[in-house]
Order: structure tokens, then sequence, then C-alpha cells
């Protein structure tokens, strides 16, 4: 009933090639977007944003960056953390050896090292997929764990590879509020999501899908593997090492090289997967999930126990998240393989129709 | 010289524990044409359930012989683990039944995951320790050719000689017993093993049974020689690099794979590392994988990858 | 109304492909004129579809060569090929199940998109205007097959016959001069047939694109083609006119089936 298309005539093809070619979706954007900007910053509290939203929107960019290589191009990566970590300490470098550098350029800078990290540790996808290249990728990371920590160029000669950073600013205006921090977060956010959807939905995109999807044909067409593999691995480590400056200088301020292991480069898969394979919804929803999931749990647990008489520590809720990270994982497989963002568009789907069943 | 020589050694034991572990990857790989990235949680899994039932079994039977408290232990466990297998099979695999590989694969990590909450939930999450009798004391040999001996740990020789005769076993059953031959038909090819009467879903559950022994194995060495800890599970990913280089079809290329990688990580660590700063054990094995992936991806012993149009 | 076939476009000369000890063609020659509709037949296993990819680059023959408008070549390159005007459809239906119908037909307009990826980013000036633009040419395609209704529909879940025409469609995408089609009415019934054979004919008749088509159903092959190679276990055992294809003893016998 609310949800329709009746009406809305498109006349030209860039208005059906739109973004968003229905007027309640466009309408929906907008408030959201009003809402994020404006109105949670009055409600949000300190906690709220430190705990969750911020580690929210930049793991969304991480799990974008990721969805990009693994969902549209079909490259299965389990070095995201190594990519991280190279933007991250990619910004570091930049930006205390070159004094006054704003934070912007030595992120974009960072990302640009992970780029060509990415291409570097990309170019085995030429000659093996599936689990082969998943073995590639994960040498990616291992011997980024190992170069952060033992190559004392790259971290400024510290010790142990953890680094610090401080005072940031953009364009004059400190980053140091929580407020501040979501800000800077959710704006570049927007900016990459936007770049990054009109990228999947013109000619690259499609070389991408083609090649995920049937890269013999794909040749046949014309479309260069080489080219569109690698170009999936650049802009995707760029994403992912930008999400990894901001996780270093905004989320963490100080960090290791543990802070971006192989644990974060699963985390990363499993949103993807529970979000949605090939879908730039899909890295939103499934790092939602996945963010949010901890948190919820860690009040459910006790207070679910409590009502049944007994406590829970911390460790088994920590196990338990364990568990219920896995059996989510292996039901979503299951049930529904594409993930929420397949769920969402089955119900919006299902909204057009509404109040009719069919 | 001697010194070189007990560095071979020791990296020829240490790869023969990744040997093990390998070889879980390559049975269910070969039955099944799943990758089971979860073989490392269930080496945690065996090895937490082994190291509790063996404190246990004497609690609660009263038994005295540390031989045999853990000969019951190391039942309990296998049983543990064919249960393990059994659910795998049925709640999981039967389900996935068509995917793509990518699926499967993600799909083992969830188990994994699975795997890793439950074990430490069941067993508890501190250093457990299992000691299984083997004496940890040193050995030195050809101390007739070299001034001093060369040395060897007396466990890793135990471990090596207990790998071993896993694998011969393991090659007898499946070339004399038809539940072996059965195995390695459905290995070829599913749908004819089917359509001859193979039972697939009983077979799938042997062979994760037999996986997960495997694991309970490993999991009983590993967790003797480091203790049992979280960290096991992490055994998994050093152990991939094994299945690449030996060929994930090939259970002999397990074995000379995971020798391979023990050996050069000894050596690369000792000969190599000092100049780049040291510790490249941790990437050296998967860098080596690598270059295979680059030059021969179906490692040595495995069968050529081939691509339909 | 009679076409106009023009000079030797396309030919192979002495190609022999082998996997391991199978041997898939055995020193195979024929040309294709231009305009002509060229059909390659065969029982099955004779190594038509290989034929096909050694021209597209897909496999790479031990021996021979194939000429393409004069130039002679070893192997192909896929890129090379597609570039030169090569065009294909597949036996088992080559689509990028993931994507709709018009992405799957974009796909084939990607040799003619040259706005840098950057440009796409922001999808602005050029990059907008070729979108609109090679979005006009696949409405066009898709209008010439009837496919309206299904534009936005992810190709996986069309039947069959409408599969094979989105296959048909990218491969018209690239504006081919020479359009391999391999068994293009597979399964179909009479009246897809008829629509298929109906749009083959249209292409060849508006565009003027030389057409080489494998086929086994013999009634459109006689009625369609203008000569017929005959392959048999991967040899070339007839070539010319329908008519003297069908007289010929040894097509005759390999598709009677007498023992070999």
């Amino acid at each position: 009933m609310f949800y329709r298309e009746n009406g809305q005539f498109k006349t030209s093809y860039r208005a059906d090639q739109q973004i968003l070619p229905i007027r309640q979706d466009q309408v929906f954007m907008a408030i959201l977007l009003v809402f994020a900007f404006a109105v949670v910053p009055m409600l949000a509290t300190d906690y709220f944003f430190r705990a969750i939203l911020i580690p929210f929107l930049i793991m969304s960019l991480a799990a974008l960056g990721v969805n990009i290589l693994v969902g549209y191009c079909g490259q299965i990566s389990l070095g995201s953390g190594a990519f991280m970590a190279v933007g991250a300490y990619g910004a570091y470098n930049f930006f205390v050896r070159i004094p006054g550098l704003p934070l912007i350029p030595a992120l974009i800078l960072g990302g640009l090292c992970a780029t060509a990290f990415g291409i570097l540790f990309g170019l085995p996808s030429l000659r093996v997929k599936g689990l082969y290249l998943a073995v590639a990728t994960l040498a990616a990371q291992f011997f980024s764990d190992w170069m952060f920590l033992r190559i004392k160029w790259l971290t400024n000669d510290s010790p142990s590879g953890s680094v610090s950073v401080s005072e940031l600013q953009v364009l004059g205006l400190p980053i140091d509020s929580a407020v501040s921090k979501y800000w800077l977060c959710l704006s570049v956010l927007a900016v990459i999501a936007l770049l990054a959807k009109n990228l999947v939905r013109s000619a690259v995109g499609r070389e991408w899908m083609a090649i995920r999807d049937m890269d013999v044909a794909a040749a046949v067409i014309g479309i260069r593997p080489m080219y569109a593999k690698l170009s999936a691995f650049a802009v995707s480590s760029f994403i992912v090492g930008v999400a990894g400056g901001l996780w270093a200088f905004i989320y963490l301020g100080a960090w290791e090289p543990a802070a971006f292991s192989v644990d974060i480069s699963f985390r990363l898969l499993f949103m993807v997967i529970i979000g949605g394979l090939g879908s730039i919804l899909g890295g939103f929803l499934g790092a939602a999930f996945i963010t949010l999931l901890p948190i919820a749990l860690s009040q459910a647990l006790p207070a679910i126990a409590g009502l049944a008489g007994f406590e829970i520590s911390t460790v088994v809720v920590s196990h338990s998240e364990l568990m219920i990270f896995g059996a989510l994982i292996v039901w979503f497989l299951i049930v529904e393989p594409h993930g929420l963002a397949r769920l969402w568009s089955v119900t919006k789907q299902k909204l057009r129709l509404w109040p009719f069943p069919h | 010289m001697a010194f070189f020589l007990e560095t071979l050694l020791g990296g020829l034991m240490a790869g023969m524990l990744y040997s093990l572990v390998a070889l879980g990857f390559v049975l269910i790989f070969k039955a099944s044409g799943v990758f089971n990235f979860a073989q490392g949680a269930m080496v945690l899994f065996g090895a937490l359930a082994m190291a509790r039932f063996s404190e246990w079994i004497p609690v609660w039977t009263g038994i005295d012989s540390l031989w045999l408290a853990n000969l019951l232990a190391f039942a309990v466990a296998a049983v543990v683990m064919f249960v393990v297998a059994w659910a795998v099979e049925y709640l999981v695999l039967r389900h996935l039944v068509n995917q793509e590989g990518a699926t499967l694969l993600m799909a083992t990590l969830g188990i994994a995951y699975f795997l890793e909450g439950l074990g430490q939930t069941l067993f508890g999450s501190n250093i457990y320790k299992i000691d299984i009798g083997m004496p940890k004391d040193p050995v030195f040999i050809l101390d007739n050719l070299f001034p001093g001996g060369v040395l060897i740990n007396k466990e890793d020789l135990y471990a090596a000689l207990i790998a071993a005769a896993m694998v011969a076993l393991l090659t007898v059953f499946f070339q004399k017993t038809s539940t072996g031959r059965a195995l390695r038909a459905v290995a070829d090819d599913h749908q004819a093993a089917q359509s001859i009467g193979i039972p697939l879903n009983r077979i799938w559950v042997i062979v994760w049974c037999v996986a997960g022994v495997v694991a309970l194995v490993a999991g009983m060495i590993w967790g003797s020689k480091l203790g049992v800890q979280f960290s096991l599970a992490t055994v998994a990913l050093r152990a991939l690099p094994v299945v690449i280089l030996g060929g994930l079809t090939s259970v002999p290329g397990a074995i000379i794979g995971g020798l391979i990688i023990g050996v050069g990580e000894k050596l690369s660590e000792v000969y190599l590392g000092s100049y780049v700063g040291g510790g490249i054990e941790i990437w050296f094995a998967y860098v080596l994988a690598l270059g295979f992936l680059l030059i021969r991806p179906q490692g040595l012993f495995g069968e050529k990858i081939i691509d339909r149009v | 109304m009679s076409k106009k076939i023009g000079d030797f476009i396309l030919g192979v000369q002495n190609i022999s492909l082998r996997f391991g000890g199978v041997k898939a063609l055995t020193d195979i020659s024929f040309d294709v004129r231009e305009h002509e509709v060229r059909a390659i037949i065969g029982p099955n296993g004779a190594g038509k579809s290989s034929m096909l990819n050694c021209i597209n680059g897909v496999y790479t023959p031990q021996e021979g060569s194939i000429t393409f408008r004069g130039q002679s070549f070893d192997h192909m390159n896929s890129r090379q090929v597609a570039e030169m005007g090569i065009a294909r459809t597949f036996q088992n239906l080559a689509l990028f199940k993931g994507m709709s119908v018009i992405d799957n037909i974009m796909t084939g307009r990607n040799l003619k998109i040259k706005s840098s990826i950057f440009l796409q980013a922001l999808r602005m000036g050029p990059a907008q205007r070729e979108e609109e633009e090679h979005r006009a040419q696949v409405e066009h395609i898709i209008d010439f097959l009837e496919i309206q209704a299904y534009r936005k529909t992810p190709v996986g879940q069309l039947p069959y016959g409408l599969q094979k025409r989105v296959d048909l469609g990218r491969a018209l995408a690239m504006e081919p001069q020479v359009l391999l089609l391999d068994e293009p009415m597979a399964g179909m019934n009479m009246e897809e047939k008829q629509d298929m054979c109906r749009f083959i004919l249209d292409v060849n008749d508006e565009f003027g694109t030389t057409i080489v088509l494998i086929e086994h159903d013999m009634g459109v092959v006689m009625d369609i083609s203008d000569r017929v190679v005959v392959l048999d276990y991967g040899k070339k055992i007839g070539d010319g006119t329908p008519e003297e294809v069908r007289n010929n003893e040894e097509v005759i016998s390999a598709y009677l089936g007498t023992s070999h």
C-alpha cells in the first residue's frame, strides 16, 4: 500500500539506472541520512558512540571493501586483517614522518599503501582460486603480522610494533570528542559507499561479477581476467586500508600488530557472509550484526541465566559467543546463503504487494 | 655439522606433527571434496576431551594405573569425536550437499568456531596437561660420528613413531578393508559410488569419524608436548601449507609435505632468521606454499585441477 | 532474394588438438566466407565445440593455424579474438547467473566502454554518457530478441529457452563480424526453434554477420546454411553445400553408425 512503484514511470535510461529508482526509497534514504548526521549526535551517549557506533561504522567500511573482493568478484580473501594493518601503519608512517600532514591525506596514503600490498598478494588469484587462493591470502596475513613486528623501520623503530597517534585534525577542526569522531567516520563511509555503489553498477562492476560467475565466458567476451581481478584487489584493499587507518587512528588510538590478526580477517568474512555476498547493503547489515552480537550477548545471557536462577561468568559468555557465531554462520549458509541482504530484499518484495498476499 | 643434523632432525619431528594434522584435511577432502577448516578445532576438542577425561576418570572410577586411565580417556574421547562427526554430517553437511566449495569451506569455518566454544564450555579453558607417559628426556645419538652426539628429544621420537603407525594403519584400512574401498570410490566420483549403492551419508560420517580420531591423536601428541590450550586450534592454520605442498588429495603427500615444512621452518629460522630480524617461522611455510601455488598448484603429489567449459 | 557472399574471412588450417592421449581434432582445415551461414555438424564427441574453443582462444591447438582477414595465428588470445570481432555462444550457456538480463547483455558491450575506473566511480561526464548510450544499444537487442519483460530478472531464474536468447543477445552486443553459435537450439521445442532460426537469419540478413553454426537438427541445417562442414571423431569427413553433404557416403555412414 505504501511501497509501490505505481505512477512512477521512468522516461530516460538515466532515470532507470539511478541507485534508488523508487521514490519511497529515496525518501527513506534522505530521512536516514538526516537521522544519522543530525539526530543521533543529539541522542547518543559517549559510551554508545565509542563502543557501538564508531566500531560499527568502521567495520561497515571494511566489510564493504571485503565484499567487493569476495562478494562481487568471487575471490576468497582471508587476509583482510593484513590490508587493514598496512593501511594503518602506512598512514601512521606518513603522519609521523611528514610533520603537519592532515588526517585525511594520511589515511588516503595509507589506503594507497594497502592497494599496492593488495595487488601484490592478489597476483596468485591469476593462477588459482577457491581454497588455494584463501591460502595465498593467509600468506599475506602472516607476512604482515611478521612485517610489522620485526621490521623496525615500518613502526618508526618502536620496540614491539606498538604505536600511537594523537592530536588529529581535519581542516583545522580537532577530532577528539566522540561526536567529531563519529562524524568523520560517517562522512568517510558515506562518500566511499557512494563511490563503491557507482563502481559495482558500472562496467567495472559487471566485469567483476562476470569473473565471479564464469570466468571463461568472461574472457571470451573480451574481459581481461587479470585486469578485473587485480582491480578488485586494488579497490578492495584501498577501502579496507582506509578502514584500517580509521580503526587505528580513531577507534584504537594506540595499537600493535596483534590488533590486525587473522581473527579480524575471519570476522570480516563472517560479516560479509551473514550480511550478504555481492551486496553493498549486506556489508552494513553484517557489520551491524557482528558488532552488536557480543554486546547483546553480554547483556542478554546473564539476564536469561538470572531468570533461570544461576550466574554466568564473562568467560562463559565469550565461549557462548564463539558457539553462537559458529552456529549462525552454518545456519545462514544452509537457510539463506545470500545473507541478510536477501532477507531484506524479499521483505521489500512482500512490502510491495502488502496487503495483498501475491 | 652436528648442529645442522640436530636442526634437521628436530625439523623432521616437528614436521611429523604437522603431517598428522594435515592427514585429517586430506582424508575429508579425498572422500567428500570438502576442505575442513574445522580440523584444528577438532584437534583442540579432542585434546581437551582427552586431557579432562584422563583427569576425571581416575576420580570417577578410582583407577590408579596411569596407563589404564589414559587408555580409557582415549576411548571415551574417541567416542566423543564420533558423536561430533555424526552431528556434523547430520546437522550441516547433509543440508549443503550441492553447494559449491566456497560455501562448504565457510560452513566448516563456522563449525570451527562452534567447536572451539563448545570445547571450552564443556571442558574448561585453562591450560591442561596430557601425560601419556612419554619420556621427556633427550637422547644423544651418533656419538661415535660426532663428539657429544646429536641431540634428539625422546618425546619427539615417540611422537614420530606414533604418527608413522597411524599412517600405516590408515593405509591398510584404505587398501584392504571394504569400507576403505568404498571411501576410495566415493573420493573418485560421488555419483558413481552412489549409483552402485554406496550410502553417501554413512560414508561421510565414517570419514569424519576417522578424521576425528586422527585429530584426537594429533591433539594428544601436541597436547602432551605443548600443553592443551586454546592456541592449539590455530595449529590447523600451520598445517594448511602442508596440504598445499603435498597435494590436497594425497596421503603420502601430507606426510612428505609435513616433513618438508617442518625441516624448512627450522632450517630457515636458524640460518636465515638472523638476517631479517628473526621469527620468520610464522610465514615461511605460507610463503613456500604461495610459491607452489604459483608454479604447481596441485602440489607435489596431488591431481591436476582441470576446468571444463 | 540472394545475398552477397563475400571472400574468405575466417579459416582454420591443419588444426590438431590433443588432451593427453585423447585426440580431439586431427588435421582439420576449412574456411568461412563473409556473410555466409556455415554449419558444422557431426555426431557427439566429434570435436565441434573444441573447434570453436580453439578459434576463441579457450584451447590452444598443438598444430595448425587460424586465419582471420588474412592474418594468421598459431593460437588465439581470447581478448584479441573478441577485439577482432568474433563472438560466440556456448553449448552449456555460460551466462552470468548472478546478474540480470540487462547486465548480462551489457557485459557484451565491455570492449566498447572506455572510461577509466575513476570516472566510473564518480559516475560523471563520459562515464554516465557511455552507460546510457550502451544501455540504449542493449535495449535494441532486447527488443530484437523479444525479451523485454524479463530485462531485470536474474538470468538464473529464466527458463532455458530464454536463457539461450540472452546468450545470443550477449554475443550480439559485441557487434561481431563473425558469430560462432554452439548448438543454439539444443533443448528447444518447435516454436522456440523457429524463433531462434528467425533471429539468426535476421542477424545474418540485416547486419551481414557471418554465422558459424554447430547444430544437430538436420532440418535446420539443411534449410538455413549455405555450406556445411562435417566432423567425425575429430576428422573432417565432408565439406560443401547441404546438397553435396547430404549425399556423401561417409557422412551417411557416420550418422547411421556403421561400426568403426
